[in-house]
C-alpha cells in the first residue's frame, strides 16, 4: 500500500521504509518553533530537568525558531517580563533564528518562517502555536503543540508518542472568477467538513487550481485547516515550491519534493469546482458558520481588519490598496491593517499601498498578531468583518462583539460602504 | 460519585475555556484565576471554591477547539475539574494528557448541570437519570503520556534512562 505525503515524512523522520495509519511513531523534528508564549515553554522545560542534576540545554539551538509577534511591542509589564525572560534564554542557548521587535527582520511567525527560508518541503515542523499548519504550503508535515510538548522536543528532539495520521485528499479544480480567492475556497471547505470534520486527520490538497496557485494562496489554505481540526494541511511541494524558496526565502540546499505514491490510501476525497464558488463570509461564532456572502450582505459592521498570518501578505495589501486608493471607508467604521511581516509592510510602503490605505481612513499597525486575537490592541467593540482565521465567542477580546470572517476582497469592498458588500458588485 | 458543575455546547473554544486577553499569564499556578472568564458566574463561583475538586465539567463535540494554549488545560486542572465530552479536539485532548487534565471520551454522554455520575473505567453513569454512556478509551499514545504522570515526567525519564525508550507504546 502506498503513502500519503503525511506518512512519507513520518517514515523518513522515524528513519523507517514506511509507517502505517495508527501506528505510534517518534518522529525527529527538524524545526521547533514558539512565540510569546515562550516564556512558559522554558518554565516546563526548566522544570524536565529540575532534580536530574543536569543542566538544561536545548537539544539543538539550530532548529528552534521564537519570534514575537501576539504583543509587540510589549503592552504590558508581564509581557515585557515575559519578553525579557525569552531573549535572555535565547542568547543563552544560542538559538539564531530569534526574532525580537524589531523593523528590519521578524513579523508574524507563521510569515516569518516562510520568507526567511527556515521552511523545506518534506520538514516535520512543529510549533506551538495552532496555525503552525500553515507550513505545510511548502510541503512539510506541520502541527501544533502546547507549550509542555514543545518543551519536551527541546530536550529529546523527537515529537514523543504521534499517532500516524489519516489523510483527507481535497482535489480542487477549474478557475477563481475575479474577486473570488483562496480564503473563500477555504471558509467554503470549512463548512463542508465542518469544525471537527478533519480532527486528527491531515488534509492534502490537489488539483488544477492548486498547481496554480501561488503560496501566498497556499499558505491562506494551509493556515485554516485547523479550522476543520486537521492536524496539518499539506500541499504536495511543486514548482511553485521550488520557485518561492529559491527566488523569495534566498534557500539554496537541495530541496526534497516529497510527493504521496500513486497508491496512497485516504480516508475520504472530496473533489472542488472552484468556477462556481461566490465569496464566503464565516459568521459569528464558529469557522464553519459558512454562507455564501447573498446570505449576510448589507449587515452592518464598525471594525473592519485586514491583516494576519491569514491574509496580511502583500497580494492582500494589494487588493486592499487597489479598492481603495483615492476612495474612503464609510463614516463609522474603522479599518485596522497589519501586514504580516515587516518585509510585507516595507514592500507595501515601496508600492505606494500603505498610503493610499491611510489617505482612505484606515490605521495600519506594526506586523503582529495585533487584533486578532484580542490580547494586544484593536479590541472590538460591535461587530467586526475580519480577513483574520477565527471568530469565536469573545476572540477579539469582548464576548459581546460578534466576528465575521471574510477575503481581503471582501473586506475592502465592506469598508467603502459600512456593511458586507458583494466586491464583485461594488463600483 | 461526582456531580456535573456545568454543560457547554459542542465546538467551545479556547478562547472560552481561557481568552486570549488573559494569555500573558503562563504560569500553570496563575491560571485558574481566569477559567472561562466571560462567563461571569461560573468563574465567580470557581473563585469561590464553591466547585468542589473532581466535580465534572460534560462538553459537546469537540471541547476545546482553536487555539493551541495549554492555559486552557492547565486553568481547568487547578479546579480539579473532570471533562466529560462527547469529543475532544486533538491538542486540547493532547494537552490536557500532557498535563494531567482528566478528560474522559464519551460520545453519547447524556447529563446535566446538578445530575450526579459515577465515572468508571468503561462507562460514565448518570445516577440522577438512571442511565449508562460507554467510554472511548484514550489513543494510547496519550495514555502512555498519563501513565508515567504527565509529560514532564516521561521526558524526564526519558532524558535521564535514554535505555527506556522502549519501554514506550
Amino acid at each position: 500500500m502506498g503513502m500519503t505525503v503525511a506518512q512519507k515524512i513520518l517514515a523518513r523522520a522515524c528513519g523507517l521504509a514506511s509507517v502505517a495509519v495508527g501506528d505510534v511513531v517518534e518522529p525527529t523534528v527538524d524545526l521547533a518553533m514558539s512565540h510569546e508564549n515562550t516564556a512558559l515553554v522554558i518554565n516546563q522545560f526548566g522544570d524536565v530537568f529540575a532534580g536530574t542534576g543536569l543542566t538544561p540545554r536545548v537539544w539543538d539551538p539550530s532548529k528552534i525558531a521564537v519570534i514575537f509577534d501576539h504583543r509587540v511591542p510589549a503592552e504590558s509589564a508581564k509581557t515585557a517580563t515575559n519578553q525579557k525572560k525569552v531573549r535572555e534564554f535565547a542568547a543563552a542557548q544560542g538559538i539564531t533564528k530569534f526574532h525580537d521587535v524589531r523593523g528590519d527582520t521578524g513579523g508574524i511567525c507563521h510569515q516569518v518562517l516562510a520568507e526567511e527560508g527556515y521552511d523545506r518541503p518534506g520538514y516535520v515542523i512543529v510549533g506551538a502555536d495552532s496555525h503552525t499548519t500553515s507550513h505545510g504550503a511548502l510541503g512539510a508535515l506541520a502541527f501544533g503543540v502546547g507549550a509542555t510538548e514543545m518543551a519536551s522536543v527541546w530536550t529529546l528532539g523527537v515529537a514523543v508518542n504521534i499517532q500516524v495520521p489519516a489523510t483527507i485528499k481535497v482535489v480542487v479544480n477549474g478557475r477563481f472568477h475575479d474577486h473570488v480567492t483562496p480564503k473563500d475556497l477555504i471558509l467554503n471547505l470549512i463548512g463542508t467538513l465542518t469544525a471537527e470534520g478533519a480532527n486528527f486527520k491531515v488534509i492534502e490538497f490537489h488539483g488544477d487550481a492548486i498547481r496554480n496557485m501561488p503560496t501566498s494562496g497556499r499558505l491562506v489554505l494551509c493556515n485554516m485547516s485547523v479550522e476543520a481540526g486537521a492536524t496539518s494541511g499539506i500541499v504536495p511541494a511543486d514548482e511553485e515550491t521550488v520557485r518561492y524558496l529559491r527566488e523569495e526565502a534566498g534557500v539554496t540546499d537541495p530541496l526534497d519534493l516529497v510527493q504521496p505514491d500513486p497508491d496512497a490510501a485516504y480516508d475520504r476525497v472530496i473533489e472542488v469546482d472552484v468556477s462556481t464558488l461566490e465569496p464566503q463570509i464565516a459568521c459569528p461564532h464558529t469557522v464553519d458558520n459558512v454562507k455564501g456572502i447573498g446570505a449576510v450582505a448589507g449587515t452592518k459592521v464598525h471594525q473592519i481588519v485586514i491583516g494576519s498570518c491569514t491574509n496580511g501578505r502583500i497580494d492582500d495589501l494589494e487588493v486592499a490598496s487597489g479598492r481603495l486608493k483615492g476612495r474612503k471607508i464609510a463614516q463609522g467604521v474603522r479599518m485596522l491593517v497589519f501586514p504580516a511581516s515587516w518585509k510585507i509592510y516595507k514592500e507595501a510602503m515601496t508600492r505606494g499601498y500603505i498610503m493610499n490605505l491611510i489617505e482612505a481612513g484606515a490605521v495600519v499597525m506594526n506586523p503582529g498578531c495585533g487584533c486578532c486575537l484580542g490580547v494586544h490592541e484593536g479590541a472590538l467593540g460591535e461587530t467586526a468583518l475580519s480577513t483574520t482565521n477565527r471568530n469565536f465567542k469573545g476572540r477579539m477580546g469582548n464576548a459581546t462583539g460578534a466576528v465575521y470572517l471574510c477575503s481581503p476582497a471582501v473586506a475592502a469592498a465592506s469598508a467603502i460602504t459600512g456593511v458586507i458588500t458583494d466586491p464583485r458588485q461594488e463600483a | 460519585m461526582a456531580k456535573v458543575v456545568y454543560k457547554t455546547g459542542d465546538d467551545v473554544s479556547t478562547d472560552t475555556i481561557y481568552p486570549g486577553r488573559f494569555m500573558a499569564t503562563v504560569l500553570p499556578i496563575e491560571t485558574p484565576q481566569f477559567c472561562f472568564a466571560d462567563d461571569k458566574a461560573f468563574n465567580a463561583a470557581l473563585q469561590r471554591k464553591e466547585v468542589a475538586p473532581g466535580s465534572v465539567l460534560v462538553g459537546g463535540q469537540n471541547f476545546g477547539c482553536g487555539s493551541s494554549r495549554e492555559q486552557a488545560a492547565s486553568t481547568l486542572k487547578g479546579h480539579g475539574l473532570v471533562v466529560v465530552a462527547r469529543g475532544f479536539a486533538r491538542i486540547f485532548l493532547q494537552n490536557s494528557c500532557n498535563l494531567g487534565l482528566r478528560t474522559i471520551i464519551c460520545p453519547t454522554i447524556d447529563a446535566e448541570a446538578g445530575d450526579e455520575l459515577e465515572l468508571g473505567a468503561t462507562a460514565v453513569r448518570n445516577v440522577t437519570k438512571g442511565r449508562e454512556f460507554p467510554i472511548v478509551p484514550l489513543p494510547p499514545a496519550r495514555q502512555a503520556i498519563i501513565d508515567a504522570g504527565g509529560l514532564i515526567a516521561y521526558t524526564r525519564r526519558r532524558l535521564v534512562e535514554p535505555a527506556s525508550r522502549q519501554a514506550r507504546v
